[in-house]
């Protein structure tokens, strides 16, 4: 019962978790693409990846953290133009042919060791390099602060602050989302995803509403990678890989696309529903006989697949996730 | 007049993204100094592996005096690390070799960190250097130590194995930095042959569903990868003749292909689901088809002939023996699937169905049936691809499938999607672009030469070289 009490424990303290909030961050970013306007964008997590090395890179090159956040959000808009420019005026799916590619490559990147005096190749760049100058905005005393059974540091990597600081910029861009949604333009993007042709009719560049779309949600979805990065560390295989990128999808879907909560709705529920399937099957295959059967490093691998499996689930049974609406994603790809 | 303006816009916009494309190279060619990669001590090439240790500090600076070993395969060697560049030393037959370090040889300031291996374990491969690194130092955390933190972070683990044997490295040739000469160009075309034939192989299937059904199968290249992980449990785990783990692999991808048909694609297209959900349920397949992967073979690499390949020289190329019987089965396959296009029935009714569903079965065509057989086939040869790829490739691991499917995609794409003769011709090219960058660019971004390509046919020729107006929307 303890045993339990302590996972059940655990994965409640991951609805405020900053990780929720950085992967909240990306999916907001991929319902300005995919909620919102219908595009198929298959790399969120090389917009991530991508933001963290800026981020990181301009600080460990002593660099002031206000251009640190702004070289993370150029990083993500010059990849969305890289990305969009050839292939927005194409069909949908050679845009999610396109960024699934380029995330993996910028992965490559991160990892070879062609540039690893600044990305530190394999290994990554390490917190230490980078969390000074973001725990020196921490307006919050020493000490540590309980909350009930959850209790973190104020100011250091898994603390108060980095949580403030996450749920805060996660917070700005409900916001930002809610009221450019709801703008003239945001009307156009929907309209986009309903009927391109109709949209054109009444004069308006559809490409290049795309590509805002694009541009805006790639550079969110930098944010959402040096939100990430903050707490633990810049590392190309666990942040650029496409798992990630499937697990921004997850997230949103299951939240419900294109609607404004949805991403931290589904984000909040995901990572708990993950670390209390994670730690409580790595507790029953260490104290007991099913560990004969599942190791403890198969338990990820299982834990894995479930996603995979709930996202066909989600799509097939239940594409508008919690919160959406079922005739809004009844588009289909253009 | 608009449609000056229009056409205007766009060829800066094609301008802009060319001189993008174009620096990017610029950027490959210049290496920094410190990201030089020879090894002095060895170097590998067609008949030689090399085996290489180093030991990073925290700030990724060598650190010299360490004594290594190297063992494994009956063969011990000892090494003493520099602070320049890793030591390597050439070892007699590929396989697995146990990198120890002696931490008693360390510098008192930089310790071995609490609870870090002191052996990694490499696979040598013929024409490439394995390299273990391991990382010291006060700052440097303790990998795969299981404290709470490390709970929703991959990141814990990535220390010590930072060489070769880390996931998803591609083995490093090291050819970029060795002056240019025909004979190398030659033999990097022979390898391209060899890398676009089964890439062919794989891709026309690819391009067979996107063709009959209209979907871009993101789980295709996990097809690929199952194919090699199970050739590497029947024959190498199981202890099957390779022609036997072969139909069996292809028997059980096979299979694979029909279920997912009966199970998933077809009721789903009997409920008129759009094609841009059936593509997120792919991506879905293709997660949980990856962590099946690795549920079946792990984490490391790992290899389906477990012999040293024999090496043999045609026209003045050399590959192992197994390559080259992969790629005459390769180009057979290929044929034969040509001669079935466009010679029988069933071939003919799937190019019917993949001109215009309605018209066909307008003609007494049953497109479920004909998408179907399509759907066997595509995987049954992507398994095939797999398997021989795993076969003359020497090592691969979970993420082949991920690094294919880009592949295979630029493939289709250069060719012209939804066109069998397309991906064959994509294929091939791409094949030699690959392994030719290889002489100029590291060869663990040689793969990203074929988004360079992607990117360039979409602004230019977005059809393709084969393919057609219409489909490209």
């Amino acid at each position: 019962m303890d045993e339990f009490l302590r996972i059940l424990t655990q994965s409640l303290g991951e609805i405020l978790a900053p990780t929720t909030a950085a992967m909240a961050i990306a999916a907001i970013g991929l319902n300005l693409h995919f909620g919102y306007t219908g595009l198929l964008n298959m790399g969120q997590a090389g917009f991530m990846l991508l933001g963290a090395y800026g981020f990181g890179i301009t600080l460990t090159l002593g660099g002031p953290i206000w251009l640190a956040f702004l070289i993370a959000v150029a990083a993500g808009v010059m990849f969305a133009l890289l990305l969009g420019m050839p292939t927005l005026q194409l069909r949908g799916d050679y845009l999610a042919i396109v960024t699934i590619s380029a995330a993996e490559i910028v992965r490559w990147f991160g990892r070879s060791t062609l540039w690893q005096e600044w990305t530190g190749g394999a290994s990554g760049l390490q917190g230490r390099y980078f969390k000074d100058p973001f725990h020196a905005l921490s307006f919050l005393p020493e000490g540590r602060f309980a909350l009930g059974p959850f209790e973190y540091i104020n100011t250091g990597s898994d603390s108060w602050f980095t949580r403030i600081f996450a749920w805060g910029l996660v917070a700005l861009l409900l916001l930002f989302v809610w009221l450019i949604t709801r703008s003239p333009w945001g009307r156009v993007l929907k309209g986009i995803r309903e009927d391109e042709d109709a949209v054109r009719a009444l004069g308006k560049n559809v490409y290049s509403y795309k590509l805002q779309a694009l541009v805006i949600g790639g550079a969110i979805g930098a944010l959402g990678g040096v939100v990430y990065a903050i707490p633990t560390a810049i590392s190309p295989d666990a942040m650029g890989g496409r798992t990630m990128t499937f697990f921004v999808w997850t997230i949103l879907l299951l939240g419900g696309a294109a609607t404004v909560f949805g991403p931290v709705l589904g984000s909040m529920i995901f990572f708990t529903a993950y670390m209390f399937m994670r730690t409580g099957m790595r507790t029953l295959s260490e104290d007991t006989a099913l560990g004969n059967f599942i190791s403890t490093t198969q338990v990820e691998f299982i834990g894995g697949m479930l996603v995979g499996i709930t996202l066909m689930c989600l799509v097939i049974f239940r594409p508008q996730g919690i919160l959406g609406n079922k005739k809004e994603l009844a588009f289909n790809v253009r | 007049m608009t449609a000056d303006r229009l056409d205007l816009a766009r060829r800066t916009r094609r301008a802009i993204t060319a001189v993008a494309l174009a620096l990017l190279p610029a950027m490959l060619v210049a290496p920094p100094a410190t990201a030089s990669t020879d090894d002095a001590t060895c170097q590998p090439d067609a008949d030689t592996a090399c085996v290489a240790g180093m030991v990073l500090n925290e700030d990724n600076d060598q650190v010299g005096g360490v004594d290594l070993t190297v063992t494994g395969e009956g063969f011990t060697a000892d090494l003493v690390t520099t602070d320049e560049r890793p030591v390597a030393v050439a070892v007699p037959d590929v396989g697995r070799y146990v990198v120890a370090i002696d931490a008693s040889t360390l510098p008192d300031d930089q310790p071995l960190p609490e609870g870090a291996e002191t052996e990694i374990e490499v696979v040598a491969q013929t024409g490439a250097t394995a390299r273990a690194a391991f990382r010291v130092g006060a700052g440097v955390e303790a990998p795969a130590a299981p404290s709470e933190t490390a709970e929703d972070g991959e990141t814990a683990g990535a220390g010590t194995t930072g060489g070769d044997d880390g996931v998803g490295a591609a083995p490093e040739g090291d050819a970029s930095l060795v002056d240019v000469n025909w004979g190398q160009v030659w033999q990097q075309m022979g390898s391209g042959l060899r890398f676009g034939l089964l890439l062919a192989l794989a891709s026309i299937g690819l391009n067979l569903v996107f063709g009959t059904t209209g979907l871009s199968n993101f789980a295709h290249g996990e097809q690929f990868a199952l194919g090699a992980a199970l050739g590497f449990i029947t024959v190498n785990q199981m202890g099957m003749p390779l022609w036997l783990g072969g139909i069996v692999t292809i028997a059980v991808c096979g299979l694979s292909g029909y279920a997912q048909d009966a199970g998933i694609w077809r009721p789903l297209r009997k409920r008129n689901v759009p094609v841009m959900q059936l593509m997120i349920v792919s991506i879905g397949l293709s997660i949980t088809l990856q962590y099946v992967i690795q549920l079946l073979i792990g984490g490391g690499s790992e290899r389906i002939l477990s012999s040293n390949p024999r090496p043999l020289t045609i026209a003045g190329v050399t590959l192992s023996a197994a390559s080259w019987i992969s790629m005459v089965v390769a180009l057979v396959c290929v044929l034969g699937i040509a001669w079935f296009l466009t010679r029988t029935r069933i071939g003919r009714a799937t190019r019917a169905v993949s001109d215009n569903p309605a018209l066909a079965s307008a003609t007494g065509i049953d497109p479920d049936k004909i998408i179907r057989i399509v759907w066997v086939m595509a995987t049954g040869f992507a398994a095939l691809a797999g398997l021989m790829w795993g076969a003359s490739f020497g090592s691969f691991n979970w993420q082949l499938g991920v690094q294919l499917l880009l592949l295979m995609f630029a493939a289709v794409t250069l060719g012209g999607l939804g066109t069998a003769l397309g991906a064959f011709v994509g294929s091939l090219l791409i094949g030699q672009v690959v392994e030719l960058s290889n002489l100029f660019i590291p060869s663990d971004l040689r793969y990203a030469s074929a988004l360079v390509i992607l990117i360039l046919v979409l602004l230019f020729r977005p059809q393709g070289i084969l393919g057609r107006r219409e489909r490209i929307g």
